[in-house]
């Protein structure tokens, strides 16, 4: 904030000149940047097939409704297993994580060496997208819902454990060194003074964590790792636009249920 | 003697107290999940001699990862690598500037009812969706290619950062604002300096944040065509080329931590 004075009073300004040629060289390099990203992109790009895309987008959307609702009867199996996917897959991460972070954490780990490890560990998995862990699983262990379950776990580890490892570094440390003094050895410390703390943000982890498992595991089955996928994949290859528009509500259906509950469930813990 | 002989009367063993309070309640959660993990297993319909006869060949494809090699391919790699940082950014500020509005409308205190529910409506929608469908959408109405996934990643920027950024102005000091508005400040005005200053260092780290993931789901929209590095990483996949595609992995891995480190640097040069 800067106050300059003129002739005719002061004048009241929110940046100073210096800060206000920063801002706007800030605002031109970004634009700068903007513009020529968006030049290779659009050279790339047939802009015949764009233009298009508004009679393509009617085409599409007639041959959409109505939704096939008898296809349901093929559909509900589906939905199971990418809940089950979920659900498994956030089980399978979590008993990995928590270990993982205990290692990565500031506060608890054995030697910065492991901790170098465990941050690199926590990184990979939070950068490679489950459909690609799902892409080489099932090339490893063949089709099926294991692989979602495997492809999903290995995604979440790191986002679970880069929560938690955060939540074991804010601990409040005067309760484990009073448990410390007491004469506890280290696991002990580790079950009665640092767990007891965490547990709130694990419970809430978990949750978040198991409501974006939900959403991510509708889209295994287009590489082959079950769940409702699958169906997704094969109508579109079939072109059976009906049965898509019913796959695309259903996937709806079970992402705004499956947030519903995660928030009641959160809501209940904290 | 008497008064040590009281205290050796106090109970000798602590139980440590349970995390759900009332024991119905917890017994039921047991046994439901109990429940839950029997049948979900039952269902899995694991054929579990070809998960035997994979893990030779784990042990093979584990094998052909290693050593990455970047070079046989570097200029495919290159290219989808620029193909997917390009994209990132100009997904990140189309749907960062498409969010700024629909987020304003989102916010419960600022906007009137039924703009509110729209803005909300939009925002759900596009949150649902997982970028590879979006991705799959795009790709059949506006054809292969970088721009599809620009469209995808967009469309999945405006659902988390105007969501976000809508909580964070419900969030915010009314104080501030009533002040600036008792100053006679225009709409604009009071958005421009009551509202913005008090959301901005959040949304620029969040911004920062967005951009790392877009930048992670490029890899992934390419697998149904939205061009970028997704597209070399699958044709490396059914080349069977796993050296390259380990090589490309690290790379984005790389590319990853890189953003985190800046965003946190940003992040406290803001504030």
């Amino acid at each position: 904030m800067a106050v300059y004075e003129t002739d005719d009073g002061p004048v009241w300004k929110r940046r100073t000149t210096r800060h206000e040629w920063m801002v706007w060289l800030g605002w031109l390099a970004a634009t700068a940047i903007f513009v020529y990203c968006f030049k290779l992109v659009s050279d790339k790009t047939i802009w015949f097939f764009v233009l298009d895309a508004g009679t393509q987008a009617q085409d599409m959307a007639s041959r959409m409704v109505p939704p096939k609702w008898s296809y349901m009867d093929d559909l509900w199996r589906p939905v199971w297993d990418t809940i089950n996917i979920a659900t498994l897959g956030t089980v399978l991460a979590l008993i990995m994580a928590v270990p993982t972070a205990f290692l990565a954490a500031k506060n608890t780990t054995p030697h910065p060496t492991v901790r170098a490890i465990a941050l690199f560990v926590i990184v990979s998995s939070r950068s490679i997208n489950s459909l690609i862990w799902a892409l080489m699983l099932v090339a490893i262990i063949g089709p099926g819902i294991l692989a979602g379950v495997i492809a999903i776990g290995l995604r979440s580890i790191g986002f679970c454990a880069k929560l938690l490892y955060e939540a074991i570094e804010e601990i409040d440390v005067t309760q484990v060194e009073a448990i410390e003094a007491t004469g506890a050895t280290r696991a002990q410390q580790l079950s009665f003074g640092i767990a007891p703390q965490i547990m709130p943000a694990f419970a809430g982890i978990s949750v978040f964590r198991w409501d974006i498992n939900i959403r991510e595991s509708t889209v295994l089955g287009l590489v082959g790792a079950g769940g409702i996928g699958l169906q997704l994949e094969a109508s579109i290859s079939t072109l059976a636009w009906t049965q898509v528009s019913l796959i695309l509500l259903v996937i709806l259906a079970t992402v705004i249920v499956s947030e519903w509950v995660s928030a009641k469930v959160r809501h209940a813990i904290i | 003697m008497s008064e040590t002989a009281t205290i050796t009367n106090y109970p000798g063993r602590w139980k440590r107290p349970p995390l759900v309070k009332r024991r119905w309640l917890r017994w039921t959660l047991w046994f439901g999940a109990a429940i839950y993990l029997a049948v979900g297993f039952g269902t899995l319909e694991v054929d579990w001699q070809r998960v035997a006869e994979g893990i030779p060949r784990g042990q093979r494809f584990l094998a052909a990862f290693f050593p990455p090699d970047p070079f046989s391919r570097w200029d495919s790699i290159l290219d989808g690598i620029l193909e997917s940082i390009w994209m990132t950014v100009i997904a990140t500020v189309a749907g960062i500037a498409l969010s700024v509005p629909v987020g304003l409308g989102a916010a419960r205190n600022l906007a009137p009812r039924p703009v509110y529910l729209f803005c909300r409506f939009v925002v759900a929608l596009s949150r649902t969706f997982p970028e590879v469908i979006l991705a799959i959408f795009a790709v059949k109405l506006f054809g292969f290619g970088p721009f599809a996934g620009f469209i995808a990643l967009s469309i999945a920027t405006v659902g988390f950062y105007a969501k976000l950024l809508a909580e964070d102005i419900e969030d915010m000091d009314p104080v501030q604002a009533e002040s600036i508005r008792a100053t006679g400040a225009s709409w604009f005005q009071w958005i421009n300096y009551a509202v913005q200053p008090q959301v901005m260092p959040r949304m620029i780290g969040l911004a920062m944040y967005r951009l790392d993931i877009n930048f992670r789901e490029s890899a992934v929209v390419g697998i149904v065509g939205g061009g970028g590095i997704g597209a070399t990483l699958l044709t490396a996949f059914d080349r069977y080329e796993f050296d390259s595609a380990a090589a490309i992995l690290l790379i984005i891995i790389l590319i990853v931590m890189g953003l985190e480190y800046g965003s946190g640097y940003l992040r406290r040069w803001v504030q």
